[in-house]
């Protein structure tokens, strides 16, 4: 029979799971942008409820933003990560400020969730994967929260011991020695993270991958023509303000 | 010179008597669908009132469209630097509770209802959750109260009325009132355009309609909040804006759009105007008295060789220059000047114009009420019973002198046209009325025939579109003949 021991466990959470979450992102988010563009936003709630919304949406918002960067630059620069916690109180305040974006951004998903619970109209646009997002947020938010109380100094061993582990899935070499030895509470924060990556591409969650960052660089008003043929020739560079979007 | 052409309209509010069959008409073609059933794409407000949105014209709450800031055009709602602060909750977003929740009545308890002594009744029910609710408000809530002091002394345009002519507005023998038919204004300068994070709203070369790109579109809601006519919505169902679209399938077909054909009192016309877009950005940014002088500049004299020629140079088909020299629009906005843009003061250039509308006549003041009995026949304007600043701050940019030209000549016109079938008015006088509002005999025939005996065809000048040269563009047109009609093929229907 197969042996469903601790090491093999491992191996699938920690190797296979990765992987597979990976490849389901790219391939559904690719899939349904190309072919359900239609449906590539979030579904925003705000016109049905406009004032509890501010509370939850925005801190939650800027929380995450920085607890994600956060776990990006250390997984970029570890080196660079250590060397600046070199210092105590230099590390105090990477801990500190990270532990307070993580509050921010839960109590952001608990005035979130309240709102959902909450407002009859808003009710009506929350659909079951919504909830699910929800429950798998909580447990992301809740697991990095008590491993930065109990697993103290995260933002150190995660540089040394987590981030090999990262690169080597990275560079498809997979070594789970580390990760392996890690408290529970480690390994369910990882798990969680990976069931978010592989669940977010068929969610609202895709709203972050269309982030309108072009609006910072193009022209306020947008044209369009039928065709390259109609578009007014020798008036292509459009004075001031009109520019003339491509079809 | 930078010609395009664009599709313009021309409301006459003399002639609008308020059904609101136009906003019907446009309801059952393009709003009837779950999260649009709140949205009129096409209203009719009452004047003196406060409209839909409530207070839309309040920019100081929606802080929609442009202002001028150090010689800058800048959108109040949005900027860059505010697209990435405010992209989690936009705080210039108008919520439901500033339109009105949707409501039917549940009608099958008309005919389930156990028999008893009572009379069965339809109760509402909100069309966003089903549940009973008690109707508060509504798309047309103070239809025709004038007069009244929650809806119409909340309107906006009241700003700058003596507190005697506030109180004329609303004492019960003199209150007057008007109606304001809106559709979206196809702006030359939409402040929606410029707002949108995503890019999805556009505006079509080839006629100027401003559409927004279902696709494209991530419901980021800016257009909402910039837009100070408030004529994009928010579809809460599919999470994507949605705005009145002229009607544009009708118009390729050679129809003209559903609100415009159904009107009762044919008070709407439609036609191409041709105009310099190279000047656009200067005109917008002028004072705001210089501003419906700096838009009538914009646009072109489509009999002028040299705007032909610029036309064409332009690829604008013969066809539409055709149109644009048979439109009933720049007749009544370039040639005789009597129909305004609304509150162009918010700077979006709007590529709709009203008629101002003349108060009503054959009654006079005789101690403190109203009576028929005139010794003029038709009054002075300065004595209309709507305060020419009200009117002043709707269609002129709170400056009464373009508004006040406007009603001149269509007074005029008709002390003309009553000396000649009447007889009435001695014909001198009607002449030296018309001289007076800067009108000719002919230009008063003209005037007349397109207000009052207009045909079909007259008030709707189409111009061809064109699309069959758009499919050239991609593909064959008899390849194209086979495949038309699936291009869009999901359901506009969300996943997860």
């Amino acid at each position: 029979m197969f042996d469903v021991g601790p090491f093999l466990l491992d191996t699938v959470l920690f190797v296979v799971f990765p992987y597979v979450s990976l490849v389901l992102f790219l391939i559904v988010s690719i899939r349904r942008y190309r072919s359900e563009s239609f449906t590539y936003s979030s579904l925003s709630s705000q016109f049905l409820e406009n004032k509890h919304h501010f509370w939850g949406l925005v801190p939650f918002h800027y929380g995450i933003i920085v607890v994600l960067l956060g776990h990006v630059v250390a997984f970029l620069v570890p080196r660079e990560i250590l060397w600046w916690n070199s210092h105590p109180a230099r590390l105090y305040i990477l801990e500190g400020s990270a532990f307070m974006a993580a509050l921010l951004s839960m109590v952001g998903l608990v005035s979130i969730i309240i709102r959902r619970i909450t407002d009859r109209k808003v009710r009506m646009v929350t659909s079951v994967a919504d909830w699910v997002i929800f429950g798998n947020f909580i447990v992301q938010i809740l697991s990095g929260l008590s491993v930065a109380i109990f697993h103290s100094w995260g933002s150190s061993w995660f540089a040394s011991l987590a981030v090999p582990y990262l690169w080597s899935l990275v560079t498809l070499t997979p070594d789970i020695t580390y990760v392996t030895a890690m408290p529970w509470m480690v390994k369910l924060h990882i798990v969680s993270a990976y069931t978010m990556i592989a669940f977010a591409p068929f969610t609202r969650l895709v709203h972050i991958l269309v982030v309108p960052n072009p609006y910072l660089w193009r022209k306020p008003q947008v044209v369009r023509w039928y065709g390259i043929r109609r578009k007014p020739k020798g008036s292509v560079a459009e004075p001031g303000a009109f520019a003339d979007a491509a079809n | 010179m930078n010609v395009r052409s664009q599709i313009s309209m021309v409301f006459h509010l003399d002639k609008c008597i308020g059904c609101h069959t136009c906003s019907i008409a446009c309801k059952n073609i393009w709003t009837d669908r779950k999260g649009t059933e709140y949205m009129w794409w096409n209203n009719v407000e009452t004047k003196p009132g406060t409209g839909f949105p409530t207070k839309w014209e309040d920019q100081e709450k929606y802080r929609g469209g442009w202002e001028l800031r150090d010689g800058k055009l800048v959108l109040k709602s949005t900027s860059k630097a505010k697209t990435v602060t405010n992209i989690f909750h936009n705080p210039s977003m108008p919520s439901m509770d500033d339109y009105y929740e949707p409501w039917t009545y549940k009608y099958d308890e008309l005919f389930n209802a156990p028999e008893g002594s009572d009379q069965p009744t339809a109760r509402p029910v909100s069309m966003v959750t089903g549940e009973y609710i008690n109707v508060e408000s509504g798309p047309n809530w103070d239809d025709d109260l004038g007069g009244s002091r929650i809806y119409a002394e909340s309107d906006p345009n009241l700003k700058g009325l003596s507190e005697e002519q506030r109180q004329q507005l609303s004492a019960v023998e003199r209150l007057v009132l008007f109606y304001f038919p809106r559709i979206c204004n196809h702006c030359l300068n939409p402040s929606c355009v410029a707002s949108c994070p995503s890019g999805a709203l556009y505006k079509r070369g080839e006629d100027g309609i401003v559409l927004i790109d279902q696709k494209r579109c991530r419901g980021w809601r800016a257009c909402v909040a910039a837009c100070p006519y408030k004529k994009t919505f928010y579809n809460w169902s599919t999470g994507k804006s949605e705005k009145c679209v002229l009607c544009y399938p009708r118009l390729e077909t050679g129809q003209a759009p559903a609100c415009f054909h159904s009107c009762v009192g044919r008070i709407r016309y439609l036609g191409v105007l041709l105009y310099d877009a190279d000047r656009l950005e200067e005109v917008a940014k002028l004072p705001d008295e210089q501003l419906i002088d700096g838009q009538r500049s914009l646009i072109l004299d489509p009999h002028d060789p040299e705007v032909i020629a610029a036309a064409r140079k332009n690829n604008i088909h013969d066809s539409v220059i055709e149109s644009a020299q048979n439109s009933p629009v720049y007749k009544f906005v370039k040639e005789w000047k009597i129909a305004l843009p609304p509150h162009i003061e918010y700077r979006t250039l709007p590529m709709l114009f009203y008629v101002p509308p003349m108060s009503p006549v054959m009654a006079n003041r005789n101690d403190d009420t109203v009576s028929s009995v005139s010794d003029e026949f038709f009054h002075d304007i300065e004595q209309a019973r709507v305060p020419l600043q009200f009117l002043a701050n709707l269609f002129g940019a709170g400056h009464q002198g373009k508004l006040v030209y406007a009603l001149k000549k269509q007074k005029a016109v008709r002390v003309y046209r009553r000396a000649k079938t009447v007889g009435d008015i001695p014909m001198k006088t009607a002449e030296a009325i018309l001289r007076e509002a800067d009108c000719t005999v002919e230009e008063a025939e003209r005037i007349y025939e397109l207000t009052s005996l207009c045909t079909f065809e007259e008030r709707f000048v189409i111009p061809p579109m064109h699309r069959e040269e758009a499919i050239e563009m991609m593909k064959d047109p008899q390849e194209h003949k086979t495949a038309v009609g699936f291009g869009f093929m999901e359901p506009p229907e969300r996943g997860l």
